[in-house]
């Protein structure tokens, strides 16, 4: 029998940007080895090419180490190279679930700038597509946590109420996922008619429908027992990391920008932000269905509230920003997302520099999956929301 | 006591060589049409749950869909990872397959129609079905793939633990109808009358616990949905069968599907009265026992019939639970098995034996 005390320090082939030490115990006779486990970067349990180096005992997870960057395009260098209108289309891509609220960002920073005045019909468009922007994009992780977790119905009536979303939003934008709808002071056309007695419906039909996932999902003994107390995540932790959005809010803070730094609108409007109690993967999904049916009380109130008027206002051939620069907090579905915009007076920004909400949320993924188990691995990746084209940009 | 125990069935002619071609016959077709059969009711079934429409295009209406997948799977290239272990790596699929078609030599379906008769045919049947366990747990271990192992290990921590609460089940219902022969247990329950008066029943009115228990483990037995931890797609790519390809992937497949069929066809035999279609209905053109042996060839169509109709009510019962439910993680799964399920079918034996003494 060999010596178990002696340990032998292992570098194994790592790929760029890691740096793992695996201890072998014992001389060789009797020597265990922890198991290095790479989830990704093509793995169906993450949400795009998100690589999770896992060290495992077993099917303990000791320590985790999430490697981004797969999915880097450049898109803030290519900002640079971008003038006022393109910027739209290249901003709808890195969080391309939730492409409105992306563009409205960047507006909303140039028009800062520029010290653009938009016109409130404008506004209050832009609030009504965005918070469809985040019905879907809330839909969307719904059915993608329930079929991690092995309910394969969910997915399919979410995409069910996606499509008729999307159909909704094609009719206004032209785009069923990137919209490029809105343009600086404004946006591009002004909604088709009828529109608002389709959304007013679908509202409505949303609301009844999402009886269906609280039945299916959220009472289900089996997700209770997959989800009650995996991965908690304590508000200091929340905050320390940058983690924003439902994140956060299932964590106890309900930091919403809308509410703290309102935009456009919504400090004439009565918005809702549902927390939960203990921050574990329970609550992340909770907070999620309770958010859809705030944006959908959201949207009944911008239904009543939408004003006539003009869209956008006559922009000069070339559109220029004066020198300077800003900062805008917008509330993206899946949290904070801040655009630092910093211009030279030409027509191409100087600098666009995008703080994404997911790149920090998952940043705490290695805390919260220390100590747990390969499946509940799987639950807190797909509780801890987050789209990989956001990470890396 | 037994009247019926061991009988020949119609597939026993009196030349050995034929009798045993044509047995060979009616387990393979059975073994290769009825799961297909099955697999299209649950891409049908799936789909209409899941507000789409499923496989409309290979055939009418689908209904050639696993046909054109086998030819798919057929003419698929082999691959073999090159870390692998091949002589394990190529055994795996046909050790599980295998002894899920053995199981069929035992299964009485219709009046007279069964391969065999053993007199311990309850015994072979779980005791055949364990042996797949082998074959997954090498198809796990020789993929040389860290997923494969993982999926390897907990189907096997799986399979061992909801083995117990199978066979305890099935126990009790050997122990009601005082027999391990399955058509004796056929012949049991049609002669079988409430306590005291003449209303005959099924052994799932007594033991509806044993019922519920064997259902739940035959699904954890078969690696389905909520129990198919060992698959679990969405973290272990596709667990122990993630390497393999072509025929031995579809082999895979093939022994989920015949064993849904199998243990369907097990719990159909146990408790639910074979094929008889109601309790107390003799079965038309019959005259044995009970009213369902000794029947001429009409009766015995019906049967088989009602036989098949009760292994799709049971099968889609299987994949409605797999369309609803999320998965159970393992640590759970195994909690369950030990603290809930043999603890409650030692309670059905105990209560299904006081019963046998005082009545």
């Amino acid at each position: 029998m060999g010596d178990l005390d002696t340990r032998e320090q292992v570098h194994p082939g790592t790929a760029p940007g890691e740096d793992l030490v695996l201890e072998i115990r014992g001389d060789g006779d009797f020597d265990t080895a922890d198991m290095t486990l790479s989830i990704g970067p093509a793995h169906p349990a993450t949400h795009g090419v998100l690589r999770v180096i896992l060290e495992m005992d077993g099917e303990k997870i000791r320590d985790a180490h999430p490697v981004i960057g797969y999915m880097h395009r450049g898109f803030e260098k290519l900002a640079e190279a971008r003038d006022f209108r393109q910027i739209m289309a290249l901003t709808n891509r890195h969080d391309w679930l939730s492409g409105f609220s992306n563009e409205l960002g960047v507006a909303l920073a140039a028009e800062r700038l520029m010290e653009f005045e938009v016109p409130d019909r404008a506004q209050w468009i832009r609030m009504l597509l965005a918070e469809w922007n985040r019905v879907l994009n809330h839909l969307m992780f719904v059915g993608s946590y329930a079929i991690e977790l092995g309910a394969i119905t969910p997915m399919f009536y979410a995409f069910r109420e996606r499509e008729d979303i999307q159909f909704l939003l094609e009719s206004a934008t032209g785009g069923r996922l990137h919209f490029t709808y809105n343009q600086v002071g404004g946006v591009k056309i002004d909604l088709p008619k009828g529109f608002m007695k389709e959304s007013t419906d679908l509202s409505a039909m949303v609301r009844k429908r999402l009886q269906d996932y609280v039945d299916l999902v959220l009472g289900n003994e089996i997700f209770h027992a997959r989800t009650k107390g995996i991965g908690p995540l304590p508000p200091e932790v929340a905050l320390a990391y940058g983690v924003t959005g439902p994140t956060l809010q299932a964590a106890g803070v309900p930091e919403d920008s809308r509410v703290t730094e309102p935009y456009l609108k919504y400090g004439e409007i009565d918005v809702r932000v549902p927390t939960g109690t203990n921050g574990d993967s329970f609550d992340r999904f909770a907070v999620l269905l309770g958010r859809i049916e705030a944006s959908l009380d959201l949207i009944d109130q911008i239904h009543d509230h939408m004003p006539a008027g003009p869209v956008n206002s006559k922009l000069p051939k070339i559109v220029k920003a004066p020198e300077g620069y800003t900062y805008i907090r917008t509330e993206n579905p899946l949290g904070q997302l801040g655009y630092y915009l910093e211009s030279d007076g030409g027509k191409n920004p100087w600098r666009l520099k995008m703080r994404t909400p997911s790149f920090s949320n998952v940043q705490v993924l290695p805390y919260l999956l220390r100590g747990a188990l390969v499946p509940d691995a799987v639950a807190i990746l797909g509780s801890v929301f987050f789209v990989v084209g956001d990470v890396d940009r | 006591m037994t009247t019926v125990a061991q009988t020949a069935s119609i597939l026993t002619l009196d030349n050995f060589w034929l009798s045993v071609g044509l047995k060979i016959v009616v387990v393979l077709g059975l073994f290769f049409v009825v799961p297909l059969v099955v697999g299209y009711m649950e891409h049908k079934v799936m789909a209409h749950q899941q507000d789409r429409i499923g496989p409309m295009e290979a055939g009418p209406h689908g209904t050639l869909q696993l046909v054109a997948d086998g030819i798919k799977f057929i003419q698929k290239e082999d691959i073999i990872p090159s870390a692998a272990d091949r002589k394990v790596f190529a055994l795996a699929p046909g050790l599980a397959l295998v002894p899920a078609m053995l199981i069929f030599l035992v299964l009485p379906l219709a009046p007279s129609f069964w391969v065999e008769d053993l007199e311990l045919g309850l015994f072979y049947a779980l005791a055949i079905s364990s042996v797949s366990v082998l074959g997954i747990l090498m198809g796990g271990w020789a993929s040389a793939n860290k997923f494969s192992l993982f999926g390897g290990i907990r189907a096997a921590a799986q399979l061992i633990a909801y083995e117990l609460p199978l066979i305890l089940a099935a126990a009790a219902v050997a122990l009601q109808a005082e027999s391990l022969s399955l058509v004796d247990i056929i012949e049991a329950q049609a002669t079988m009358s409430l306590l005291g008066t003449d209303v005959n029943m099924w052994f799932v009115f007594p033991q509806a616990l044993g019922f519920a228990i064997f259902f739940v483990a035959a699904m954890a037995e078969l690696n389905r949905p909520p129990f198919d931890m060992p698959i679990a797609d969405s973290e272990l790519v596709f667990g122990f069968m993630t390497e393999y390809t072509g025929i031995k992937f579809a082999m895979f497949l093939l022994t989920e599907y015949a064993g849904m069929v199998s243990m369907s066809a097990l719990m159909v035999v146990l408790y639910l009265g074979g094929w008889q279609i109601a309790p107390g209905v003799p079965l038309p053109g019959c005259d044995g026992a009970g009213g369902i042996f000794g029947c001429d060839f009409i009766g015995a169509a019906i049967g088989f019939g009602v036989t098949m109709g009760k292994i799709f009510f049971l099968t889609f019962l299987m994949v409605w639970a797999r369309v609803t439910y999320p998965r159970l993680r393992e640590d759970q799964l195994q909690k369950m098995s030990w603290l809930v399920f043999v603890p409650l079918a030692l309670l059905n034996i105990a209560v299904v034996a006081v019963g046998k003494v005082f009545a």
